[in-house]
């Protein structure tokens, strides 16, 4: 072996022990405390795991692509150069910046039914009272979405702008020269260029919006009785009430929903960088 | 200007200003709660009738049953990032060396085990998580929340910092070794001088991961003198009649730091993490 080699080998252990240490003995070892049938059973039992698995799937269908749609048609506006919009993409980077705990804490505060600001907005424009923000199952899941949306927009965002960018001005004047609407030029220049980078963008969002905690807990709790939870919050509800195997279950029967977009994105970016 | 620039400029503005107020309201809520008294805090007015720092000083002053700990929590947030920050460069620095400069066998295999790490959502990797640090013994130790955090950093900055070297001239490495030079020392002279900027981004990015965590946090640690801030934050929701103005004061403080951190740092972060996080 090669001093290179011995070298390269010595400098991956860190590492690779991190990896075995906190990665695959936990996997391992979690599965098979998953391994008793009963545990699902007990799981499918549950009245609140069928609400979660659809409340899971809306959270990540519908907040995903709202975001993204949004995203798209906001990364086409921030590529316009005015000295404001420079500014504008500075305030409109911080609910990224800023850490989840606190800002979610002041939308949860906005929306409080009696003395919360949007409550007091709409009373004075209207006169009327403003909805039971989150103690309508319904309504709260939406609002969490809306958090959600607020919180990882800018980052996706700024990954599209990327894209735009990318694409050479030439084609852009090309198509103007031929008389292209800006609806034509979208068509036609824009989105074959961008449509990969969306979709691939979509699905990794897709799997992390799949383990978004704090949009869930940190709004509503999981409440009003248990009926906002997701995936990701009802794992963590059985390990605070100490039911371990529960909450392996949890995790388990999300893989045929996790591991196949999973596997998509380990293919895609380890073909890429082998380029 | 004639009338066509009017209407572009006017559509423009019709989108940013309510970008601006979608962006910026949670965190205006936020600092107006900080500064106002308790009893004007809940009016629902967009500015307090008379406007105080009054909160910032019991939280400095720790004169809250929620806050009897602040400096405390306050440090254990910032050397637990700290730790995280420098534990992920060193790790990750290394294994991106040995991957893409040394072509160490196996670099592929454990890449890909890193990009499995970095797709599986934090939330259900938490559940297996918890149970080996209790198998392990180090549930309610902070060395748990950093080496839980620096797992998940991890492959994020390995993939990142892969990125970068390979765009490196490989003549450099042979003009090096050709002198004599041993992976060390080209590890030391050429790889790391060259590759500052990603590991500015890298090191700014597992610090802000760790600061920023909740969720871990909250599971891993328990005890009021070795929960971070985050946690201490999420304990004013046990209470019906906790002081909000209180939590928003701690919350700014909270708050600001990475936001500060981020904006000294966007020129790294932004060209560095955008290339790495997804490829067209």
């Amino acid at each position: 072996m090669t001093s290179m080699q011995r070298w390269g080998l010595a400098l991956l252990v860190p590492y690779v022990l991190l990896f075995l240490v906190f990665v695959l003995y936990p996997v391992l070892y979690g599965f098979w405390l998953a391994r008793s049938p009963a545990a699902y059973a007990k799981l499918f039992e549950d009245p609140v795991f069928f609400r979660t698995v659809v409340n899971t799937l809306v959270f990540v269908v519908v907040a995903v692509n709202v975001k993204f749609v949004i995203a798209l048609y906001l990364s086409g506006f921030f590529v316009n150069t005015r000295p404001w919009i420079r500014w504008l993409s500075v305030l409109f980077i911080l609910p990224w910046a800023v850490p989840s705990i606190p800002t979610i804490f002041s939308v949860r505060f906005m929306l409080n039914p009696e003395w919360g600001m949007v409550n007091s907005i709409i009373f004075r424009l209207t006169g009327a009272d403003g909805p039971n923000w989150l103690t309508d199952p319904t309504l709260a899941l939406s609002m969490s979405m809306l958090v959600h949306v607020w919180k990882s927009l800018p980052f996706w965002t700024l990954i599209l702008i990327a894209g735009r960018l990318a694409i050479p001005k030439e084609q852009y004047e090309a198509a103007s020269v031929d008389g292209a609407t800006g609806w034509q030029q979208f068509r036609y220049v824009t989105w074959p260029s961008m449509r990969t980078l969306y979709l691939t963008s979509t699905i990794l969002s897709m799997i992390w919006t799949l383990g978004d905690f704090n949009s869930v807990y940190l709004l509503t709790g999981g409440g009003p009785a248990d009926l906002t939870h997701v995936l990701a919050t009802l794992g963590i509800r059985y390990i605070r009430l100490d039911q371990l195997e529960q909450a392996m279950a949890t995790i388990v029967v999300s893989m045929p929903l996790v591991l196949p977009l999973v596997w998509f994105m380990v293919r895609r970016l380890s073909r890429d960088g082998t380029q | 200007m004639s009338w066509k620039k009017a209407g572009t400029e006017a559509r423009l503005l019709l989108v940013g200003i309510p970008v601006a107020l979608w962006s910026a309201f949670p965190i205006y809520h936020i600092f107006l709660f900080a500064i106002s008294s308790k009893d004007s805090a809940f009016s629902g007015a967009l500015w307090p009738a008379q406007p105080t720092l009054r909160n910032f000083g019991a939280v400095f002053k720790q004169e809250h049953f929620f806050l009897y700990h602040f400096w405390q929590q306050m440090w254990n947030s910032l050397w637990i990032a700290a730790t995280v920050g420098f534990l992920t460069l060193l790790i990750a620095t290394c294994a991106a060396f040995a991957i893409s400069r040394l072509r160490v066998r196996g670099g592929r295999l454990v890449m890909n085990a890193a990009l499995f790490t970095y797709f599986i959502p934090a939330a259900f990797l938490a559940v297996p998580m918890y149970k080996a640090m209790s198998v392990y013994g180090l549930l309610n130790s902070s060395w748990s929340l950093v080496l839980a955090m620096v797992t998940l950093a991890s492959p994020y900055a390995i993939w990142v910092l892969k990125q970068a070297s390979d765009k490196l001239p490989w003549e450099l490495d042979e003009a090096a070794r050709i002198d004599g030079a041993t992976p060390m020392q080209l590890f030391r002279l050429v790889y790391l001088p060259l590759m500052l900027p990603s590991l500015v981004a890298i090191g700014t990015y597992a610090l802000l991961l760790a600061w920023n965590e909740y969720l871990y946090a909250f599971l891993l640690l328990s005890k009021e003198t070795n929960v971070t801030l985050a946690v201490a934050l999420g304990h004013f929701l046990s209470a019906d009649d906790s002081p909000w103005e209180l939590l928003m004061a701690t919350g700014l403080l909270y708050g600001l730091p990475p936001a500060a951190i981020y904006y000294v740092f966007r020129r790294y972060m932004v060209g560095g993490l955008t290339a790495g996080a997804v490829k067209a």
